[in-house]
């Protein structure tokens, strides 16, 4: 049952990072891709109706995982509590941004909120790159399960470690140009024009930094986080993932070759979601590691709740996610197709 | 060495939280109410196929709209803050409550922000039924989200269907106990009627302003009643049957509580009840009181010579920790309370045949009313938080064994300001933008009309 909702967790963190990635990556494109004023209020206007819906991914996968692991709630958000007070203050100035721009024409007031959108997209990706990769490398536990991270230290993975090192800060920039190829594909499959093409140019040359970064982060991590190799040789299995991973990194290619864009987006959200399940599932049955003393680590048994809980949550939780799937299936057709502006709404 | 109070971990961080729950709901506290209003004003235009209320049920959507907004971006903070701040309270309680809160993302959150899209931006995509349908879909996700909340907060009031397990954390043993909690009705009634009460003065204040103001005054006398004759059931079933039941389930629950807010220092049978009055700490005494004689026993046990247990009947260290504070928040709830069914019931009595709308005195107070069920809704809630105290998870844990002990005060003080600076921030953009519609109001002359691309983004 605890590996049941560790699988469950890791979903909802999947589905929050395929959905919400690709309105934050076309934050990071938006004063790039977009160049003027009309083409910047199609880019709003492609996440305008379901970012917000997006984001309730990352609030119902915290949800989920304080029910289902009240110990790692406790521990993570605690002993990361710098990083997250400012993601917190992030999510707020970029929401602020996409709700308030449009509330007022002037010069003065919608530059403002489109650089305000761009730094908070790209600053959010940064932080939750190297919040996984944190959790990879594993933060220094103590007996009682509790840690305290500071925002940077030696800038070393090892021993009494920041939040910020060169390996987190390598998940972060590999977030950032993973995430900003997936929005790039975002804005190309609902645009047209110039702001397609520049969106189809940006995801190809953010492409490649994508490619170096992610093999510099599958080779680090086998350094950084030593479970990892034990791991994947007892369970071979587990290569599928990044080997799908690869599938996606070079059928992302092939698509931009290709000019489709939805192939492109679709063959991203597979290697965004095989990255994630492959660091998930090499760390197993870790949670999240201690770099102190390996015994100190949070694993699916010592930090999950009753098994009561557990199957009680279930019973809602199923017919609850149907319920999501309805929604998220109306809207995505609802608002199907390009975006164009004379079609705005109220 | 810690030298004094205001520089302990334990008071910044239950002042973090107090901080920040306390702005958040001035927003959801207007949103609940006025997506019940704006589906009435909605259901009156289809029924009358009455242009006029179209555009009022518009104006009110732009007003939530912002006001959704800033109840969403300073929602997230609260979930995170059960982890960040409060991390032994997280971690003994997250096997129960975190039920509720897992069940509020998924059935309400998900349901509101698919909906709020909707509303927002699709009324010509979505027909006028659909568009009906859509700001239903968002009333009933904020008010789902609602019992949610509240049956967390029940809870930890009154904790039910829980079993101790050996490694000292709290684990749940009755979910249907959990969901079902005694508590829970109450409050929920309370907790929404106080909502709805806000989004009624608010949109009769608004009414009152166009009114006074010669401006809009056709959706001026609307909005007066809608706000009025919504606003003065409010105001009578907030206070009686919900006020009333709630406060003799904190007297049968919470005695120490109750002993605190109603300002009773020593056991009396026949207990007075106190209008006005200040406590004393240090003598242990009410200081100028004046009192109903006999009537707190009344209105508790519904005899006169009941025996209200006092203050001094309990072990101080279970005291709720700032006596004064609950003591005034509630009579301030209270006194609040009365004055809006005071000036509803009047103003309810003058609109029939318009004289309210020619009352330049009457539209005056009923404008400049604006800003007292926020402080009546805030107060109500402080009674309800500080009354816990000292118990975070009453009689089960105690606040000082909560909060997070590897969170040291200084970095929660660096976060608390950090709020504090952003919460200015947005309190000046939000008030700016708010302003600006009640400016233009429903029928904005000279701007392009609702549906050209002028709206929101």
């Amino acid at each position: 049952m605890e590996t049941l909702w560790f699988c469950l967790v890791a979903f909802m963190i999947a589905m929050y990072f395929v959905l919400d990635g690709f309105d934050l990556g076309a934050g990071v494109l938006h004063l790039f891709a977009a160049r003027t004023e009309e083409e910047r209020r199609i880019v709003l206007r492609t996440v305008g109706p379901v970012w917000d819906g997006n984001e309730v991914w990352l609030l119902a996968g915290g949800g989920v995982l304080y029910l289902a692991f009240p110990t790692l709630y406790a521990a993570g958000f605690s002993g990361f509590y710098l990083p997250l007070m400012v993601v917190l203050w992030l999510l707020i100035l970029r929401a602020i941004a996409i709700e308030f721009r449009n509330h007022v024409n002037s010069r003065a007031w919608i530059p403002f909120w489109d650089v305000i959108f761009a730094c908070a997209s790209t600053l959010l990706i940064i932080f939750f790159g190297a919040a996984l990769g944190n959790v990879v490398r594993g933060v220094p536990l103590d007996e009682s399960a509790r840690f305290f991270e500071p925002l940077w230290t030696s800038f070393l993975p090892e021993g009494n470690t920041g939040i910020l090192d060169w390996y987190t800060v390598l998940t972060g920039l590999t977030a950032l140009f993973t995430l900003t190829v997936h929005g790039a594909a975002w804005i190309a499959l609902k645009t047209e024009g110039d702001l397609q093409a520049r969106a189809r140019n940006l995801g190809k040359g953010a492409w490649w930094g994508m490619l170096l970064l992610a093999v510099a982060v599958s080779f680090f991590s086998f350094r950084v986080q030593p479970h990892i190799p034990d791991r994947v040789m007892a369970e071979p299995w587990i290569f599928l993932f990044p080997a799908l991973a690869l599938i996606g990194l070079f059928g992302i290619r092939v698509a931009h070759g290709k000019a489709n864009d939805r192939s492109a987006f679709l063959f991203s959200c597979l290697f965004i979601i095989s990255m994630l399940l492959t660091a998930v599932l090499s760390l197993y049955p870790m949670v999240l590691p201690a770099v102190t003393d390996p015994a100190n680590s949070l694993t699916v048994e010592n930090a999950a709740t009753s098994s009561y809980a557990l199957t009680t949550a279930l019973k809602w939780w199923i017919p609850g996610m149907v319920l999501v799937g309805f929604y998220f299936f109306y809207t995505y057709r609802k608002f199907a197709g390009k975006v164009r502006l004379e079609e705005e709404g109220y | 060495m810690v030298s004094s109070i205001l520089a302990s971990a334990e008071f910044i961080h239950r002042f973090h939280f107090a901080f920040t729950v306390t702005y958040h709901y001035l927003f959801p506290q207007l949103t609940m109410g006025l997506a019940l209003l704006i589906v009435i004003l909605k259901t009156a235009a289809l029924k009358r196929g009455d242009e006029n209320l179209h555009k009022a049920a518009r104006f009110w959507g732009k007003i939530f709209g912002i006001n959704f907004a800033m109840g969403v971006v300073t929602g997230i903070p609260m979930e995170f803050q059960f982890g960040t701040n409060w991390a032994d309270f997280s971690e003994a309680a997250g096997g129960v409550i975190g039920q509720t809160l897992a069940m509020e993302g998924t059935f309400a959150f998900f349901l509101e922000s698919t909906f709020l899209g909707l509303f927002l931006f699709g009324e010509r995509l979505l027909g006028p039924r659909g568009h009906w349908v859509a700001a239903f879909l968002v009333f009933l996700g904020s008010w789902l989200s609602a019992y949610f909340i509240i049956a967390t907060n029940a809870w930890m009031q009154h904790p039910v269907g829980y079993t101790l397990a050996p490694d000292g954390t709290i684990q749940l043993a009755s979910f249907s106990a959990l969901l079902l909690n005694p508590w829970i009705f109450w409050q929920y009634v309370h907790t929404l009627l106080g909502s709805v009460l806000t989004a009624s003065i608010v949109m009769a204040s608004i009414g009152a302003f166009y009114l006074i103001t010669g401006k809009h005054e056709t959706y001026g006398r609307t909005f007066l009643r809608l706000g009025v004759g919504i606003g003065v059931a409010a105001a009578f079933l907030v206070a009686f049957p919900a006020g009333d039941h709630q406060a003799k389930m904190v007297a049968k629950h919470q005695p120490e509580t109750f002993a605190g807010m109603e300002g009773v220092f020593d056991t009396e049978a026949g207990a007075g009840l106190v209008l006005v009055g200040q406590p004393d700490m240090e003598k242990l005494r009410l200081d100028n009181p004046i009192q109903v004689p006999r009537m707190l026993s009344f209105l508790t046990y519904f005899s006169w010579n009941a025996e209200v247990k006092g203050l001094k009947d309990f072990p101080r260290e279970n005291w709720p920790d700032n006596v004064p504070l609950l003591y005034y928040s509630y009579h301030i709830m209270v006194g609040l309370g009365t004055i809006f069914i005071g000036v509803l019931g009047i103003a309810t009595l003058l609109l029939r045949g318009g004289r309210l709308f020619r009352m330049r005195g009457m539209l005056w107070v009923l404008m400049l009313l604006l800003p007292f069920p926020y402080i009546a809704n805030t107060t109500g809630w402080m009674t309800a938080e500080l009354g816990r105290q000292p118990w975070v998870i009453y009689g089960l844990m105690r606040t000082s064994e909560g909060y997070s002990k590897v969170v040291s005060e200084g970095n929660a003080l660096f976060s608390l300001i950090g709020f504090m600076g952003i919460y200015t921030v947005l309190s000046i953009l939000f008030l700016f933008l708010v302003l600006r519609e009640i400016q233009h109001g429903p029928e904005p002359a000279g701007r392009a009309p609702a549906g050209s691309s002028e709206g929101h983004s």
